[in-house]
């Protein structure tokens, strides 16, 4: 009888000590073609996990909550996408969810979290027809793809009012595809005459034949691009077919650092970027830019990129969300998600609560790059908006 | 007027590419009544192959002769394994046969290489012809395609071995009649179509990115190239090849970039319906 | 009907009231999802094996009507506000006269000219739908949520939907059945063992030929339209995998091509080894080429597949388990 106490006493006591824990389920490209992308919002995710677990986990009421992430590789492919998530939900049985990498991969997931009525902060997905469809349990961290190329044709027109020729070639994906046609509008609002306006398979190595359309088409800058492999192959393309482009403005691939080792073809491209390690802007909460940036190369001895700052952004506001609500219940934490307006390393975070467009990035703006040589290397500056440069657009290119 | 020859210039140019491709597939099929369904896989391992040779240091020019006999082999080996048992039987066999060893190459290739796209980084630089611009990449990747067409032909037409070959592939009893191990006859000639293959992806490795998939749209443009030549002729195939790269080079500029595809796959099951000889005749 | 008094008969029923009650009855999501996976497999070989194995033409692009019964129901559903099991009801009808009409043409090809032509439907149907911007192009289409809440709530609604996915799963098996035991069927067979023969003994090739293939889309077309529906969207690239098509091939082969259960058995199995290979980290891509071992060796070794081999052991279970 003795025994049986003391057992009881050390268990009580043993369960007395163990942490609560909340545990947040997502997807991994960790193959297929997100993958470089994927792993480096994951990198992103797990250094907010940590920073977050070294300060006891997230605090919820009087209790403190460590953060448990569980996750699978969705190989890039939008079937196992909606396998993995209802598992996660109802194998796995995780609290909230962040989404999987590309606008894609993550309208799938969202029908999911809907259906089953999870939360889920959608980060590194930019599309904002995943917005329309009346859902109210997902959220989203990155500036709307309407917005991504307007300020870059803002910037091109600032540095040449005399632009009229502009050819808008885009990866035949939701994301790109919904950012060229929102360009395309801004586009012929400004007066330009958008002279190309086409898509290309996201599986294309050959970019010969859209590059002869190019030059026949008499376009003086090139604004699109999809994501990182093909973005990479078509910069590396037009410049081996001296394409004579005055600016060419790419989506995510030149935003990534790897994009350097494209050399030469690199120089004067340009990108939108969701953010970069030398922004100005001041959180109310969490840490500074460049906290982040220093936290970031002590992990992983690099400097990081915007998706590994949408992860670490995703957590964060979830974090945030779950301490306003002061409960880990959905509905509340929906609640204090619609009531959010604040800034962060990562931007302004405000989500739209308007039933056509619940969710979707009211606060968030982009930055433009441009790779520029200093001192004999390739290096980002920030060249848009004009009071945060770091360094003066290079125009024309070549 | 200078896109478009600009782009039927580098559709030829591809074209050359694509022919040599298909006389791999169409050759297979003349021989032994066998389609291979592993080939375009066999074409993304050439893109590999190169890939590992590059990495290894070797010049890749220099590699594309190891990478033939890596195909050579290879061809062989699922000759013996796979195809020899059932060549006798029902025709439908002998493709899912070589379906599955398709299967089993796309799989090992994603589980070693992933479906990341690879790049073989060879320092090209562009040639500006008139307007025209082209990479010496390109350029020399249709050159040896012509360069080994060559050594084909001249290999069935003038040597015993090649000889034997077209014995075989004319009418196999009565080759076996005249002596001629029929059973080593089809081992050699899968082998040269699986070399092939492995060759031109190589080539092509030479000018774009690819991943273990990349061969797909390739079997698909060979099968195209073949039925148009004729299945079974090998020099019907290189035209076929030629005149699909011609046909994309022409369509391209005036049609969406992503059409090309819905068209050689509407044109394949076209062929296959009205001129299932294809246009120059082939071995049904 | 003589179909009530075989064993087979009430087999597939009770299979099926089995996947319906279980999960139900238990509130288990996790294996309703696993379940629906079979069922979606068993649709897929088991109608497939109406080509394959009755008809003797290989069909390697099966599942063009899978995708193609998805879109139609989508797009009726999501773009002009039907009521989805009328719009499943209509892709499926749509389907198969698109099959009868695809069948005049490329039935005339034999042996692997049929076969490489319906890999080129299932591939120029994909590029197209890809192209299709009434379709959403590349994007696919998206279903506004509110479409759940007229079915009394997405939890409801996944229940019933999965409740019609068993039933046309029960339908495919016993379509299976009774096609086998009919005029319809034997002329198939005979289709099969030599077509020429056939034809001079008078059964009419082309026609059934056609019919074959419309009826082995049906079916498909209808599961299509349900699976993307619970799912809330459609994007080519998952519903044109050809993939899926083969692994269906590989399905019938295992279980045994010809037979009624061959194919459900086959696809059962096939499902739960796939299953357990993509939860394996670093296998997850394996389960290509552990099915291309086994379509290898079925070929190579048994191409009777399961039944063919249980049948040689055991004789007597041909007559209840066909």
């Amino acid at each position: 009888m003795k025994k049986l106490w003391i057992i009881l006493l050390l268990v009580a006591a043993a369960s007395f000590g163990m942490a609560q824990t909340v545990t947040i389920g997502l997807t991994v490209s960790k193959t297929g073609k997100y993958n470089v992308e994927s792993v480096n919002q994951l990198n992103g995710i797990k250094l907010w996990q940590q920073w977050i677990n070294d300060q006891g986990g997230i605090q919820v009421g009087s209790k403190k909550y460590k953060v448990e992430l569980k996750y699978y590789d969705d190989e890039s492919k939008a079937e196992r996408v909606q396998q993995l998530y209802s598992r996660l939900i109802s194998q796995d049985k995780v609290d909230f969810l962040i989404s999987p990498y590309s606008s894609g991969l993550t309208a799938k997931a969202a029908v999911i979290s809907e259906q089953y009525g999870k939360v889920m902060v959608a980060t590194g997905a930019a599309s904002d027809s995943i917005f329309k469809l009346g859902y109210e349990n997902v959220y989203q961290i990155y500036t709307p793809a309407s917005r991504y190329l307007t300020a870059t044709i803002d910037m091109l027109k600032a540095a040449d009012a005399g632009l009229k020729k502009i050819a808008i070639v885009y990866e035949d994906s939701k994301f790109a595809k919904a950012v060229a046609t929102a360009a395309k509008e801004y586009a012929k609002g400004l007066g330009l005459n958008v002279v190309l306006f086409e898509g290309y398979p996201p599986s294309t190595t050959d970019f010969g034949p859209i590059i002869n359309k190019i030059k026949a088409s008499g376009a003086e800058a090139l604004v699109g691009g999809g994501h990182y492999a093909d973005g990479a192959t078509f910069a590396r393309q037009l410049y081996e077919q001296q394409t004579p482009l005055k600016m060419i403005a790419l989506l995510v691939a030149p935003a990534s650092d790897e994009f350097a080792q494209l050399g030469d073809a690199a120089l004067g491209v340009a990108a939108p970027s969701q953010w970069e390690p030398l922004v100005k802007y001041s959180p109310d909460c969490g840490v500074t830019p460049e906290q982040f940036v220093k936290m970031y190369q002590e992990a992983y001895g690099k400097t990081p990129a915007y998706r590994a700052a949408g992860g670490f952004a995703a957590g964060l506001v979830l974090q945030k969300a779950i301490m306003d609500a002061g409960s880990l219940k959905s509905a509340k934490v929906r609640a204090a998600l619609d009531n959010m307006d604040l800034t962060i390393f990562f931007g302004k975070i405000k989500f739209s609560t308007d039933p056509d467009s619940h969710g979707l990035q009211l606060g968030h703006d982009m930055v433009q790059i441009q790779w520029q040589k200093k001192d004999g290397k390739l290096v980002k500056e920030i060249v848009w908006p004009l009071d945060a440069k770091t360094a003066d657009l290079i125009y024309p290119i070549r | 007027m200078l896109e478009i020859i600009s782009s039927v210039l580098d559709g030829l140019l591809i074209g050359l590419i694509y022919g040599l491709a298909s006389i791999g597939l169409t050759l297979i099929f003349g021989v032994m009544d066998v389609v291979n369904l592993a080939h375009g896989s066999i074409i993304a391992l050439g893109m590999f192959a190169l890939y590992l040779f590059f990495g290894a240091g070797l010049n890749p020019y220099l590699s594309l002769l190891p990478v033939l006999v890596l195909g050579f082999l290879l061809g062989v080996v699922i000759y013996l394994i796979a195809v020899r048992r059932i060549i006798n039987g029902p025709s439908l066999m002998t493709l899912l046969a070589t379906f599955a060893v398709s299967m089993i190459i796309v799989g090992i290739g994603t589980a070693v290489w992933s479906t990341s796209p690879y790049n073989v980084d060879i320092k090209s630089s562009t040639l500006n012809i008139l307007g025209y611009t082209v990479t010496t990449a390109r350029l020399i990747a249709a050159l040896s395609a012509v360069l080994v067409t060559f050594a084909l032909y001249y290999f069935l037409y003038k040597t015993t071995l090649g000889k034997a070959v077209r014995a075989v592939s004319n009418n196999r009893e009565a080759a076996e009649l005249m002596g001629i191990p029929s059973q080593q006859i089809l081992a050699i000639s899968f082998g040269i179509g699986t070399a092939l293959a492995m060759l031109s992806g190589a080539l092509i490795a030479t000018m774009f990115p690819f991943t273990i998939l990349s061969g797909g749209i390739y079997e698909l443009k060979s099968f195209v190239a073949s039925v148009l030549g004729g299945l079974g002729n090998p020099t019907g195939a290189l035209f076929g090849g030629i005149i699909l790269g011609l046909i994309e080079g022409s369509v391209a500029p005036f049609i969406q970039v992503s059409w090309t595809n819905v068209i050689e796959f509407v044109l394949f099951v076209l062929i296959l319906l009205f001129f299932p000889r294809g246009l120059l005749g082939g071995r049904r | 009907m003589k179909l009530f008094k075989n064993t087979l008969f009430w087999l597939i029923i009770a299979v099926a009231a089995l996947f319906a009650l279980v999960p139900y009855l238990t509130d288990n999501i996790t294996l309703r999802e696993t379940l629906v996976l079979s069922a979606i497999y068993i649709i897929l070989a088991a109608n497939l094996n109406l080509m394959i194995g009755y008809t003797g033409y290989v069909n390697f692009g099966s599942i063009v009507f899978f995708g193609l019964g998805g879109y139609l129901t989508l797009w009726m559903v999501a773009d002009h506000g039907f009521n989805v099991f009328l719009a499943v009801l209509i892709a499926g009808l749509v389907t198969s006269a698109l099959a009868f009409a695809l069948g005049i043409g490329i039935l005339r090809l034999r042996g692997a000219y049929f076969a490489l032509a319906t890999i080129g439907v299932n591939e120029a149907v994909k590029d197209f739908v890809s192209n299709f911007d009434t379709w959403g192009g590349s994007e696919g289409i998206f279903m506004p949520f509110t479409v759940f809440k007229s079915l009394g709530g997405a939890g409801k609604a996944l229940w019933t939907i999965y409740f019609l996915i068993i039933a046309v799963m029960a339908l495919s098996l016993l379509l299976s059945l009774w096609v086998k035991r009919s005029k319809f069927g034997l002329g198939l067979f005979a289709i099969r063992e030599d077509e020429d023969a056939a034809v001079v003994l008078g059964v009419k090739a082309p026609l059934f030929k056609s019919l074959a293939y419309s009826l082995s889309a049906f079916l498909p077309a209808v599961a299509g339209g349900l699976y993307f529906f619970k799912n809330g969207s459609i994007v080519p690239e998952e519903a044109f995998n050809l993939n899926l098509s083969i692994e269906a091939i590989v399905m019938v082969m295992l279980g045994g091509q010809g037979t009624v259960s061959g194919p459900a058995i086959g696809a059962f199995l096939y499902e739960r080894l796939r299953g357990m290979l993509l939860t394996i980290p670093g296998l997850s891509n394996f389960h290509m080429v552990i099915a291309g071992v086994l379509l290898l060796l079925i070929i190579l070794f048994a191409p009777g597949g399961l039944m063919g081999w249980l049948y040689r052991i055991w004789p007597r279970l041909r007559r209840v388990l066909e």
